[in-house]
């Protein structure tokens, strides 16, 4: 507060704030973050990275499955066109196509990469990378270490990358980018430590701010998720795609009460976990979705085979996609069939040992011992649907990564269109290295054409300067703290797993309320770091988000992925045919808008459509 | 479970004292959501480090009734009921502010350690390298560290004897052991290990191998083997003869 405290409106002095220069700045220093930043460097930029929290200590550390590519290691039939095809129905088709070419395609050679790069993945008897089951990928695909597989990826980029001459600002936050003209021209952040402002020159930005989870109130994200990208490249004039499509997690832990959202991985499942009801009722059986019935199990013998190796036997039905399992864990609880304290059952205490438990799931074990008092080992967890992934977020072109702001560039959960109405587990790492490397040679390429340097704007970092410190240096107004608490309600209660007019009608009601409220937030106390100003300033981000889920999914008239209209039950074709796409409209207002998809490339659309025999056949052929 | 009191400490480097709250404290709950619910109820400005919330990040170490600890992964029924629980900021470095550490000087020892190099000669023609799983085991272990530097906080060397300069501390020993070891790095670590990163200052008392949350045997699987690979180069009394004849170094 110090020294902006008697600021009030007068002429915000900027003449003493710390400017550092780079070609580009990369948001974010998670996998997406830093695979970028190394990108960027190995192209000879100038690279600066910026992340709120130490370095290594982002969300991808939570990623537990694995890394999904089809190295074929552990099934030789494995290729990146079913990859892609798995992607693309896991998607509900509504992703983009190039996005999820692109992905299946360069995903292989990503994870090689990381191993000359110093990871260590589990390995086969023959000594290659091990690749895992996963739900709704044909084959064993997830190379993987135990079930720390993120925080794998994350050390080994970190390690990687803090040799390659990029400079990190750790516990720095971004504030808004600037902009000359309609081009990125920097950004101004702000050090958490001291509280006090930087402004970031440079040619291009990253952004690769992961996603939003901390709008709900059960989530497996944590308070670094406040949709800060989001927030900041809609300010700055890009476009935001898909923001109705929200993953809910099938299984987050349902108790104790302080760890309700947090994640119990699929691989829990995919090491032959099975889902049980009050009654001990398999009920997964009797949630089969037409499109997925000829590649599923339809009795315990047949899932049973498949656990046991059986190259013939069908996928149990636990592994079906996380919004099919979501949904019938709801179910059940609904119908008064869920376990005691509101979720399902989930038993692999009773199909495998205590030794390969312990071996395959040691964090899982951990968790639950040390959080729940329960043994994995001996009982069966807790479960039920947490808020853990946005399908949505930026558009940008498939190729570059840019969206539509020139020099603006988003990789990773915060960009849209990879995984369309659903993610496939283990789908998201694989992302975050394909493009974040993308990104980084879509913003060299960028910076390479461009023929004269974007300046930064000094009224622009007065004014974001002054929007910060307004929160502090007022005399009083609303707690940021019990804001954010009560949105967090209202988006759990209204824009939740399953979703009506009515109720997406109340959430955005809400919404506005939170909004005038916002305007008067006060934080109490001194710039240094402070966490009630912090979330003040991210609750704005926030607010940008769950407005932009609320608006698209009240605009999405069907149920498609993880979209669930009760009112607008099943797939609509029609609907196949648009993204909701939102933006700042001149009033500054949000504006959603239904837009048309090009047409898919006929190859990718052929292959996408064949059946699993005949893309078995068409590999084989190829092999 | 009631009421519960709470002493905290408040303040930067320059200043700081121990602060009583008093809060309710509900069935399941672990220190960090106490520090979360004062934070939001009582001190809005208290500075707190978290991340992941589920023991994965190793953001929130802090001393709890004096031992090093991850607020995240304690809960509050490992206490008595009367008992009040005092939180502090790890001690072996620099306090920014409130519970918050300044671990920058962790961020700088890593920098140090010369990166991953392997012998590309092994990869096959489809790009793959071969290693086989009980071969890596060991490795594998090391690499459990979430960066939580708690055996940092805890080893005499840096904490008690302030000898930051002649000592990387428990977890970089164990990156330095993760590389040495690994199948295929080809970097030779060992001048630097005995040299540079001080493999010799270490006295085996094993504090940081109590503290480790992931249960890694820093000290026995990762230090001693170190220890031993400086030994075999440096003291061996056969292979110190031969130097001291031929007058060669190595």
């Amino acid at each position: 507060m110090d020294r902006f405290q008697h600021l009030g409106d007068v002429t915000v002095d900027i003449s003493d704030i710390q400017v550092v220069e780079h070609d580009v700045i990369v948001v974010g220093a998670g996998g997406a973050g830093l695979r970028a930043a190394i990108e960027c460097s190995i192209r000879g930029l100038s690279t600066g990275l910026v992340c709120k929290s130490l370095l290594g200590k982002a969300h991808t550390v939570m990623a537990e499955g694995g890394v999904a590519a089809a190295l074929g290691n552990v099934d030789s039939r494995d290729h990146w066109k079913v990859h892609f095809r798995d992607t693309m129905r896991g998607g509900k088709f509504l992703n983009v196509w190039r996005m999820a070419e692109l992905h299946a395609k360069e995903a292989p050679d990503r994870v090689r990469e990381l191993e000359e790069w110093g990871a260590v993945f589990d390995r086969t008897k023959a000594g290659l990378i091990n690749q895992r089951n996963f739900g709704g990928h044909r084959y064993p695909r997830l190379a993987h270490v135990g079930d720390r597989t993120g925080l794998e990826i994350i050390r080994t980029l970190q390690d990687h990358g803090i040799h390659q001459g990029i400079d990190v600002y750790m516990e720095c936050t971004g504030l808004d980018f600037l902009k000359d003209g309609d081009k990125i021209s920097g950004m101004v952040g702000m050090w958490r430590e001291t509280g006090r402002f930087v402004v970031f020159r440079a040619k291009a930005a990253i952004v690769a701010t992961g996603g939003g989870g901390k709008g709900w109130k059960i989530t497996s994200n944590s308070w670094e998720y406040s949709g800060d990208g989001y927030g900041m490249a809609y300010e700055a004039g890009a476009e935001l795609m898909d923001m109705e499509f929200t993953q809910f997690h099938p299984t987050g832990m349902v108790w104790p009460p302080s760890v309700r959202g947090t994640l119990v991985t699929e691989s829990v499942r995919g090491e032959g976990g099975v889902l049980l009801n009050s009654e001990g009722k398999r009920f997964m059986f009797d949630n089969i979705p037409d499109r997925f019935a000829a590649e599923t199990a339809d009795t315990e013998e047949e899932a049973t085979q498949w656990l046991a190796g059986d190259k013939d036997a069908r996928r149990p039905p636990e592994l079906l996609t996380r919004d099919v399992v979501a949904r019938a864990i709801r179910k059940e609880v609904k119908a008064g069939r869920g376990s005691p304290h509101g979720g399902a059952f989930l038993d692999i205490a009773s199909k495998r040992t205590a030794e390969d438990i312990q071996r395959k799931l040691p964090s899982m074990y951990h968790q639950f011992k040390v959080l729940a008092e329960l043994d994995i080992t001996a009982e069966p967890m807790e479960v039920g649907p947490t808020l853990h992934y946005f399908m949505g977020g930026i558009r940008v072109d498939a190729d570059s990564q840019m969206s539509r702001v020139p020099g603006l560039f988003a990789c990773g959960e915060c960009a849209a269109g990879m995984h369309g109405a659903n993610r496939l587990g283990g789908n998201s790492l694989s992302d975050l290295l394909v493009f974040g490397k993308l990104s980084g040679e879509g913003a060299a390429n960028y910076i390479s054409e461009m023929t004269s340097e974007p300046t930064a704007d000094d009224d622009q970092i007065r004014s974001i300067i002054r929007s910060a410190t307004d929160i502090l240096n007022r005399e009083s107004g609303e707690n940021p703290y019990l804001l954010h608490e009560q949105l967090e309600e209202l988006m759990q209660s209204s824009v939740g797993i399953v979703r009506t007019e009515e109720l997406l009608t109340e959430g955005i009601t809400g919404l506005d309320g939170l909004k005038q409220s916002f305007k008067k937030v006060k934080a109490a106390g001194a710039s240094q770091f402070n966490p009630g100003w912090h979330e003040a300033l991210a609750l704005r981000n926030l607010l940008i988000t769950s407005e932009a889920v609320a608006q698209a999914a009240l605009l999405r008239q069907e149920s498609r992925g993880a979209h669930t209209r009760v009112d607008y039950p099943g797939e609509q074709d029609e609907w196949l045919r648009y993204n909701v796409v939102l933006s700042k409209a001149d009033d500054g207002s949000m504006k959603s808008e239904k837009i048309e998809r090009p047409a898919p490339d006929a190859e990718l659309d052929r292959i996408a459509g064949l059946s699993i025999e005949e893309v078995e056949a068409e590999v084989a052929g190829e092999q | 479970m009631g009421l519960r009191n709470f002493r905290i400490f408040r303040g930067d480097t320059a200043a700081g004292d121990m602060v009583d709250y008093q809060t309710e404290v509900d069935k399941g709950m672990v220190v960090l959501d106490v520090i979360h619910r004062i934070q939001a109820e009582k001190a809005n400005d208290m500075a707190v480090r978290w991340n992941c919330k589920a023991g994965k990040g190793g953001s929130c170490s802090v001393e709890i009734n004096g031992k090093p600890k991850l607020a995240c992964m304690t809960r509050m029924n490992e206490y008595g009921d009367d008992e009040t629980i005092s939180i502090r900021p790890i001690r072996s470095f620099p306090v920014m502010r409130d519970l918050v550490a300044d671990v920058s000087w962790n961020y700088e020892q890593n920098k140090r350690i010369a990166p991953f190099k392997p012998d590309t000669s092994k990869k096959d023609s489809s790009g793959d390298y071969r290693m086989m799983q009980e071969d890596v085991d060991r490795i594998q272990e090391f690499r459990k560290c979430i960066e939580c530097y708690l055996c940092q906080n805890v080893c005499h060397v840096l904490r008690d004897h302030e000898q930051k300069d002649s000592f990387v501390g428990p977890r970089f020993m164990i990156r330095l052991a993760g590389l040495d070891m690994h199948p295929l790095d080809t970097e030779d670590r060992i001048p630097a290990v005995k040299d540079e990163y001080g493999s010799g200052m270490c006295n085996i008392t094993r504090c940081c191998t109590d503290v480790c949350p992931e249960h890694i045997q820093i000290t026995d699987n990762g230090i001693i083997p170190m220890k031993e690979r400086v030994v075999d180069r440096y003291y061996d009394p056969l292979k110190w003869l031969a130097r001291k004849l031929t007058g060669k170094s190595k």
